[in-house]
Formats: structure tokens, C-alpha cells, sequence
């Protein structure tokens, strides 16, 4: 019994699934903690694997980013919100339901749960057409769903499916019967108002009783509640109430194949929004913004106010604790912006975060930031320190140094490369060397770049080079403010005022290691 | 009965906590690749042998006790492993009896307790029969001891006497119950009844329509008599109690068996592991904590040389020498040779052999790792931060007596600055009676103790050929204020349209 043969997608104009891009490298997505941020949006959910390949994917053109953008703006509205979560449960639920038949050995327990599903759909479809009917929506994608809905529900089909499964329902619960279980014999019978019996054994043995002992009181279950006996109780109970148990069996028949795969697409669908909305509320709560960013192929004049990255700003708001944002802005032929200033002021976090917008705004998100301008990249590339790994033999410096040169080789003016703190393992005369040969490269190709760097004067390359610092606190080498900003590198380090703030210098260690 | 094969004279205490250097220790020296072929798939073996090799013993003649028990285990393995197995077996039959039979019915409770206490009486017989067959075989103290103790605590009339007890207390009784349809037409809410149905004679004859229906399930369906016990019976829960308590206090003791062979085991699957790459194995010669000691031969990476077939042992003799720097060139073996000492030193402490030609080295009070780190996933703290938090946290837990390894340690700041905290750091901990290992490029650093304290520190370096290879072996050699960044951007031609390095 299906509806009306349409094609109703929640994603794009085109018949849906994830865009034809190339999804974000694994180590991309590690480097930018994206990969924090995508299994905490797809979380358990059933669609996990829709969402993370949503996620990952650029959209297929920037039209589908407006479809997207659309329904995100629709789904603001918190009624319609709650009503979409609302039948997204309800239809997980259904399709739980119906998954677990398969393992059911019981005839009886099957049909008494795909009895049961059947009552959810047709609940979760009736609630969902009547919210899509009542309230105004204006996305196209959200628009022919409620079209497609109204027809649906309203269609005989639909109708007869919904009044059989109350009936069934009502009939079933009415029954009562009885067991009686006699060493490996069990008998079935009506039940005819035998007396409570249990009440006099607890009495019996109150006795025994011994204070605060284990509890042993069984629990029972209703899932997975059928074993072989009640199987074989099911089984005597369709004969001895033989026409609810013929009505139930009827109904199945009629009806198996009752969900629609519009509703079930849309379900699939929805899941994207919902898990993505889930995953900022609490961040809006705490007073961060999102926005639809404006995407860019023309000049690179781009820029971003009051963002923040994503994945650290959830673990923090988790924590009640609170986020600092960051803006950036390039104008004119700035392309680069190498990022200096103390350790733990929040660089390596800059660099993330202007990472993450440029790739979350493709997949058709709202981004953090109260606004933002971004390019139309092909690719990005990042750099991050990684653990040393003794199974390479080959050294950690070269294996950086190669995978820098295989990125720089595949980078593209559209490309945007990240770095972040390379060559630390080695002099400071090798760690400018090295920063300069790839800044001179990424000039070159005139592409988009953060570096974070602890040498200075890798800020003062040229007018393609922007300078921004971490900050601190004015009088407390100590305390970062964690805040970004566009300024000269300063040449300052904070290295033995951290040392102090961590009680680890010699005087303090002296002190602290005295018997 | 104790087992007494870890301490003479005491349980080892599995539930200690580990020391809070542990997690440093796994995973800066790579302790996963000793404990997995320790375990080789066992994961009991893996959690027994990394506590046990993580909880370090401090006391030479402890270590040496250990020793010669393993050295028993090494010499007649089979018997060893066949009383591990006997261990295994009585405990994985128990647990398996519970396993079949959920907890959640008090009568299976009660006939698991009894089949319980059968299988670990078969398993007991098995342990006596093995000490009378090869006690003759053991030198230790410690095996000696515990199969002398098999012979003569075993008493079949304690067994005897408790299952005359348990099988009382097996029983059965019908019982009547109602019940309605759950969703999935399961049964819910049940109720014990009184009385019971009883077909008329109408019915008998076939007057009226049938009223109750049977069957009967088999005895060998254990699932179906489970679910049955669990519907007639909810009045055995004391006495179900106590038999699975009885059943505990004998498996006890298989338990702590088995946790103290385990160990054995382990060692016995790394020794056949690095016997058959031709390591070299020693058992260490264990000095107590007077001056500093610490003299090696051929002293290899035991992670390393489980990896790979071409490992590089390193002779050293640090004797008298608080601190050793060592230093040089990337990839030059620098970090594999400090993972190798303190492989070799928790080794030693937990009675091990040492993948060495020799090493005689004095005991530490506890061993701590500082290494250079992935940027924390908690992504709050800059890298030098992170590694200053954790420097904190060692000074909170290190003390005289201790040893410590630093793995290019402090250099997530530029040299100058990295050079200094690395200094205090280290000065602060020789002046408290701790030793150092000290990784470092950094010129600065190491030239500081050279000008300093010479006489105390030991200065090896790797070494580059002439001809820009590299050998991983260590030489006793000050440190060069170069390193070869630039050598290696040129050697791999650099990034593409640089002038600079195709010279």
C-alpha cells in the first residue's frame, strides 16, 4: 500500500544521497578534530552512516547548499522541530520493530509485533501530516513532504490499515489465561477467576527471611520475551482463542508491506537535520551563534566573526565552561595568515577553526560565527604534529618533511593548507628554514593558508601575509585569554612563566621534591 | 593453600592499583607489544602480566626468588603450562555452568552450584595427581613449596562431605500461574493462583470444546527448563545463595593459582617468541639502590625486536652516572635505546629475563616516563603545557631512589626556552637522588650539563657515518651542536619548484 509515486527528498533537488565531491580525508577530518565533531552528530543514530557521509561530503553544487540551508532555517521553528523529532522516534521505533521479526521463531510473537509497529506508523504519519499542515513551511524540500503527506494520509488504504490495527489491538488485550507448570508439563487454559495465590507463599516464607540478602526477584522482560515455552504457550493460546488469533494473523497477511517508502525516505532524511540541530542546541543555549555562511569563487576576500571551533566548543559547553571566539578577515592579496604569539593561547585552535568552516559550510550547515564569507575550496590539506610512532624507523622529521612535500605537490590555487607547529623536533635554524621553503610554495600558488608557527619571523614574508597572535592577560604572562588577534608576532615566549604556573622550575621542583 | 609463587610469603595483590606512572610506561615504552605476545590472545594473560610487570618489585632478593621460579618454568615448561591449564579449565568450567544458566533464576542458581563444585573437585584431583608426578622436577622455593603444599592439603572427605549436603537440596513443584498478552503476545503480568482447571466431563467426551491444552519440554532443552524454574520457583533464594558461596570459596583459590602462573606463562610465550628471533636472554643481575648502576651489553629493544628482525643491542656503562644524555641524529636509535632501558629496568623488577647479551643495573623505587606527546585530544592545553602538566604530575609522585626517562622533553617552545626549563628540570631532579635518561637535540641543553656537572653525566650520542647513513648504535660521544633537518629536506629533493633544493 504505497502513495502517490513521487520523489520527495529532504537533501537536494536531485534525487538525493551525498554530494559527488570528494569525501574529507581521514586524517583531514582527524587534524581538525571534524572527526570528533561527525561522530558526535551521528552519534548512534540509525542513519549514522547517511549523516557521516553528509558530513564528510562537500554538497554536490551550491544550489543543494541552499536546499540545505532552506529546511535547516524551517526546522528553527521549535514546534515543527519537536513534531519532526517526535516522528523520527516513533518511526525508529517501527522500523526496530520490524527489523527484529526476522529473529522471532514464534508466528505469534511476530504478529502480535508487527501488530504493533503497524499502530506506531500510522500514529507517527497522522501526527507529522497534521503539524506539516498547520504550520507554515517554506523550504521546497519540506513543502512537497507535507503535500505528499497530505495525500497519503488521506488515501482509503491508509485509512483501512489504521482501523484494523486499533481493532486488533483491543481485542487481544482483552484476554487472560492461565498456566500451570508441572515438573517438564505445562497446561494452558482460560482463566476463570482463580484466586491470587502469591501473596501466600511471600506469607510462607517470611520466615526465612535474614536481613538485607541479594534480590533475587526476577525481572521479567518483554524484550526478548519470547522463549521456547511461552513460544509453546502462544501456540496453545491461538487455539484455545482461536478468532482474535485468526483476525491477527488476517491482518498481517493484508498488510505487509505497510510503510510507505517516501515516509521511510523522509524518516531516513530527517535524521541529518535533527542530528545536526541536536548537536548545537546546547551551544546556542550557551550563547554561540551559528550562521548560513555566504560561499565564495570569486576573490578571496573572506571572513568570519564570533566563530569558534565546533568539536572544542561542545566539550566545553558540556562542561558549563565558557568559549572564546575569534574573527579573521582577508582583503585584497592577503592569503596567508601565520598565527604566533605564547603557547596554549588558543593558536592551534584558530587554525581548527578555519579549517572546519570551510569544509562544515559545504555540507549545507549552519557554521559557527555570527557571520561569514568563505571561499569554494577543492581540497585542504593539514599538518599536525602526531605522536612518534617506533614501527617508522625512518624518522619523524623525514616523514613530516614527506608529507608536507606530497601535499604541497597536490595543492592547487583553490586549495587551503593548514599547519600547524611542524619541525618542533628539531633546531631552530631548521624549524625557519623549513617554515620558510613552505611559505614560499604556498605564496606561490596563492593559496589559502594558516600557519601556526613559534618563529616570528615567519609573520613579516610579504604583503600576501597576515600576522595574528594569542594574547594574554596584560600583567600575567600565565593567563591566555585564548583569543586571536591581527597583530605584529611580538617575538615574546611564555615558556618559563608556564614552567612557574606549573610549579615545575628549578626552585619550585627543589621545594617540591624536598624529603 | 596459597599459590605464593610471585611473593614467598604473600599473595600478589591483584587489585592494587596500578603505580600512576603506568599509563606513561605503556604507552611511552610500548608495553603493548611485550604484554600482547605475553598474552598471545589471552586477554587474562595480558591484564595479569601487565600488572605484574608494572608493579615493580624493589627488593633484589624478591626479584631473585622470582627468578628462580621462572628459571623452573623455563627448564620444564610443559608441566608449568599443564598447571595453568588445570587452573584455566576448573575456572572456565565454572564460570561456563553459570554462563548457560542465567543468574536471574534462583533454581538454576542452585544446580549450577552443585555442577560447579563437581567440576572444580575433578580439577582439584588433577592438581594433586601433577604434584605427585613431577614435584621432583622443581629447584625453586617457590614451586617446590606450592606442590608440596598439594600433596598434603588435598582432602577428598571436605568434597565429599559438602556434595552429600547439596544433593538435598535439589527439588521441584508444580505451580499455577495467569498471565496476559504482552505486545508481542509473550506473557506479562503473572500471577500466582490457587486451584487449578479441570476439564469437565462434557469436555472429556467431546461435548464441549477443549479448555486446556499441554505439553511437556524436554530434559535436554536447558532454556525452556531455565525459563520454567524461573516461572515455578522464586522461593530459592537463600539456599541457591549459599551453595554458589561454597562453590566461591573453593574456586578461589584457582583463581589466585591461575593469576600467579599467569605471569609465568607470559614469560614462558615471550621467551619462545624472542628465542626463536634469536634474541639474546638473560636473567639481570639486580643491584640494590646504593650509587647509580647501570652496565649492559648488547641491551635491545624488546618491543623493537618483537616488530622487526634487525635490532641493534647497545653496550653502555653508566656506572656511577646519574645523568645520561643522548643525543644526535634523527632516526639515529636515540629513542629506541631509551625504551630499551626501561623495558630492561621494569624487566628486571618484576623478575623477568632482559633482551641483553648482560646487564647489571641497580633497582629503582619507581620508573617514570616524560616522552613527547600527540597533542592532547582535550585540545585546552599547547603542547608545552600538556607536557609541563605532566611534568607536575610526575613531581608529585617521584621521589629519591627513582628513575626517570625523557624523550625529547620541553622542545614544543624554541630552543633557548626549551633548553632552560629542560635544565632546571633535570637539576632539580639529580639534587633529589633521582637518575636520568635524557633524549634531546637540543644542543644547548645537553652542552649546559657537559660544562656543569661532567663527571656525573654520561654523554652518548647516534652516530652519522661520513657518508650521511645512520647506525643505531650508541657511542659514548659529547654532543654536536648541529642537527640534519636540512640534510634530510635535500635528500628527499625538497617541495616541488624550489630552486634551493635541487643543489
Amino acid at each position: 500500500m504505497t502513495g502517490p509515486a513521487r520523489s520527495v527528498s529532504l537533501l537536494g533537488e536531485e534525487p538525493a544521497e551525498p554530494g559527488n565531491g570528494d569525501a574529507l580525508d581521514d586524517e583531514v577530518l582527524a587534524d581538525l578534530n571534524l572527526d570528533q565533531v561527525i561522530d558526535s552528530v551521528a552519534g548512534d543514530r540509525d542513519e549514522r552512516e547517511l549523516i557521516r557521509q553528509l558530513l564528510r561530503h562537500p554538497a554536490r553544487d551550491l544550489a543543494t547548499v541552499s536546499f540545505r540551508h532552506e529546511v535547516f532555517r524551517d526546522l528553527e521553528e521549535p514546534a515543527l522541530l519537536e513534531a519532526v523529532r517526535q516522528f523520527t522516534e516513533q518511526l525508529r521505533q517501527v522500523q526496530a520493530h520490524l527489523s527484529q521479526l526476522a529473529k522471532m521463531h514464534s508466528v505469534h510473537q511476530r504478529e502480535g509485533w508487527f501488530l504493533d509497529a503497524a499502530i506506531s506508523y500510522c500514529d507517527a504519519v497522522r501526527k507529522l501530516a497534521d503539524v506539516l499542515a498547520e504550520r507554515p513551511v517554506a523550504a521546497r524540500g519540506l513543502v512537497a513532504l507535507r503535500d505528499y503527506l497530505f495525500d497519503y494520509a488521506g488515501s482509503p488504504g491508509f485509512a483501512r490499515l489504521a482501523a484494523e490495527a486499533a481493532d486488533r489491538r483491543s481485542e487481544l488485550a482483552g484476554i487472560t489465561y492461565l498456566i500451570r507448570i508441572k515438573g517438564l508439563r505445562v497446561e494452558v487454559s482460560r482463566y476463570n477467576g482463580e484466586p491470587d495465590y502469591s501473596a501466600e507463599i511471600e506469607k510462607t516464607f517470611e520466615r526465612f527471611q535474614q536481613g538485607a540478602v541479594k534480590n533475587y526477584l526476577v525481572r521479567y522482560r518483554t524484550w526478548p520475551g519470547m522463549n521456547h515455552v511461552s513460544a509453546q504457550i502462544a501456540e496453545l493460546l491461538a487455539r484455545l482463542f482461536a478468532d482474535e488469533f485468526a483476525a491477527l494473523a488476517g491482518f498481517c497477511r493484508r498488510h505487509q508491506q505497510f510503510m510507505d517508502p517516501v515516509v521511510s525516505q523522509a524518516h531516513r532524511e530527517m535524521q541529518f537535520y535533527l542530528a545536526y540541530l541536536d548537536y548545537i542546541r546546547p551551544l546556542r543555549s550557551a550563547g554561540l551563534t551559528f550562521c548560513y555562511p555566504e560561499l565564495t569563487t570569486g576573490p578571496k576576500e573572506i571572513f568570519a566573526r564570533e566563530t569558534f571551533d565546533l568539536a572544542l566548543a561542545a566539550r566545553l559547553t558540556a562542561r558549563g565552561q565558557p568559549v572564546v571566539t575569534n574573527e579573521f578577515q582577508l582583503t585584497g592579496p592577503e592569503r596567508v595568515i601565520v598565527v604566533s604569539g605564547p603557547n596554549q593561547g588558543g593558536k592551534t585552535t584558530f587554525a581548527r577553526t578555519f579549517g572546519q568552516l570551510h569544509h562544515l559550510a559545504r555540507t549545507g550547515c549552519p557554521v559557527p560565527g555570527q557571520a561569514a564569507r568563505l571561499h569554494v575550496h577543492d581540497q585542504i590539506f593539514t599538518h599536525f604534529e602526531r605522536q612518534e610512532d617506533i614501527a617508522d624507523l625512518a624518522g619523524k622529521l623525514e616523514q613530516d618533511l614527506l608529507r608536507i612535500q606530497k601535499a604541497l605537490q597536490a595543492a592547487t590555487p583553490d586549495s587551503i593548507v593548514i599547519m600547524n607547529e611542524i619541525f618542533t623536533s628539531t633546531t631552530v635554524s631548521d624549524a625557519y628554514f623549513l617554515g620558510q621553503r613552505v611559505l614560499a610554495r604556498v605564496i606561490g600558488l596563492d593559496l589559502l593558508c594558516v600557519y601556526v608557527t613559534f618563529i616570528d619571523e615567519l609573520a613579516a614574508l610579504g604583503p600576501s601575509v597576515v600576522s595574528m597572535a594569542s594574547t594574554i592577560v596584560p600583567g600575567n604572562a600565565a593567563e591566555r585569554t585564548y583569543k586571536v588577534v591581527r597583530k605584529p608576532a611580538d617575538g615574546l615566549a611564555y615558556a618559563l612563566a608556564i614552567a612557574r604556573k606549573h610549579g615545575v622550575t628549578y626552585d619550585q621542583l627543589k621545594g617540591r621534591l624536598a624529603p | 593453600m596459597k599459590a605464593h609463587l610471585l611473593h614467598a610469603d604473600q599473595d600478589f595483590d591483584f587489585a592494587a592499583d596500578l603505580p600512576p606512572s603506568s599509563a606513561d610506561l605503556i604507552a611511552d615504552l610500548e608495553l603493548d607489544t611485550v604484554l600482547t605476545t605475553m598474552a598471545a590472545g589471552d586477554k587474562f594473560l595480558y591484564q595479569t602480566c601487565a600488572k605484574v610487570l608494572l608493579a615493580s618489585v624493589t627488593d633484589p632478593a624478591a626479584i631473585r626468588y622470582r627468578q628462580s621460579v621462572l628459571a623452573d618454568c623455563i627448564a620444564v615448561p610443559d608441566v608449568v603450562r599443564l598447571m595453568y591449564d588445570i587452573a584455566v579449565a576448573a575456572l572456565t568450567e565454572k564460570r561456563r555452568i553459570w554462563g548457560l544458566l542465567s543468574s536471574q533464576y534462583p533454581a538454576s542458581i542452585l544446580s549450577s552450584a552443585i555442577n560447579q563444585l563437581e567440576v572444580l573437585i575433578v580439577r582439584l584431583r588433577d592438581l594433586r595427581r601433577l604434584a605427585d608426578d613431577h614435584v621432583a622436577k622443581f629447584r625453586s622455593e617457590g614451586l617446590v613449596t606450592l606442590l608440596h603444599t598439594l600433596q598434603r592439603d588435598l582432602d577428598d572427605d571436605y568434597f565429599e562431605v559438602l556434595s552429600d549436603h547439596l544433593r538435598q537440596l535439589r527439588f521441584a513443584d508444580g505451580e499455577l500461574i495467569s498471565a496476559q498478552l504482552d505486545r508481542d503476545n509473550s506473557g506479562i503480568n503473572f500471577v500466582l493462583r490457587a486451584g487449578g482447571p479441570r476439564r469437565g466431563w462434557k469436555e472429556r467426551v467431546r461435548i464441549e470444546p477443549r479448555s486446556v491444552y499441554s505439553f511437556a519440554i524436554s530434559p535436554r532443552d536447558e532454556a525452556s527448563g531455565q525459563a520454567l524454574q524461573d516461572l515455578a520457583n522464586r522461593g530459592l533464594n537463600l539456599v541457591a545463595n549459599a551453595a554458589a558461596q561454597a562453590a566461591d570459596h573453593v574456586s578461589s583459590f584457582f583463581t589466585m593459582l591461575q593469576a600467579e602462573l599467569a605471569f609465568y606463562v607470559g614469560c614462558l610465550n615471550l621467551h619462545d617468541q624472542l628465542t626463536a628471533r634469536g634474541q639474546p636472554l638473560t636473567f639481570p643481575d639486580p643491584l640494590s639502590w646504593t650509587s647509580p648502576q647501570f652496565t649492559c651489553e648488547d641491551l635491545r629493544d624488546t618491543s623493537l625486536s618483537l616488530r622487526t628482525g634487525q635490532v641493534v643491542g647497545n653496550d653502555v656503562t653508566a656506572d656511577g652516572k646519574a645523568l645520561v644524555i643522548i643525543t644526535g641524529a634523527n632516526s639515529g636509535g636515540k629513542s629506541t635505546f631509551l625504551r630499551s632501558v626501561g623495558l630492561a629496568q621494569l624487566m628486571m623488577q618484576c623478575g623477568m629475563f632482559v633482551t641483553a647479551g648482560a646487564l647489571r643495573a641497580s633497582v629503582c623505587q619507581q620508573l617514570f616516563t616524560h616522552f613527547i606527546r600527540e597533542e592532547d585530544a582535550e585540545m585546552v592545553s599547547g603542547r608545552l603545557d600538556e607536557e609541563l602538566s605532566r611534568m607536575s604530575r610526575i613531581a608529585d609522585q617521584i621521589g629519591p631512589h627513582c628513575l626517570i626517562l625523557f624523550n625529547e622533553s620541553f622542545a614544543a617552545t624554541n630552543e633557548r626556552e626549551g633548553s632552560e626549563i629542560g635544565r632546571q628540570v633535570v637539576r632539580a631532579l639529580l639534587e633529589a637522588d633521582i637518575r636520568v635518561f635524557f633524549v634531546s637535540h637540543q644542543f644547548d641543553f645537553a652542552d649546559g650539563f657537559r660544562r656543569e656537572i661532567a663527571d656525573l653525566t654520561l654523554f652518548l650520542r647516534a652516530p652519522r657515518e661520513p657518508d650521511g647513513t645512520r647506525t643505531f648504535k650508541l657511542v659514548a660521544a659529547q654532543p654536536l651542536p648541529t642537527s640534519y633537518g636540512q640534510d634530510i629536506y635535500h635528500r628527499i629533493g625538497g617541495w616541488p619548484g624550489d630552486q634551493l633544493a635541487a643543489s
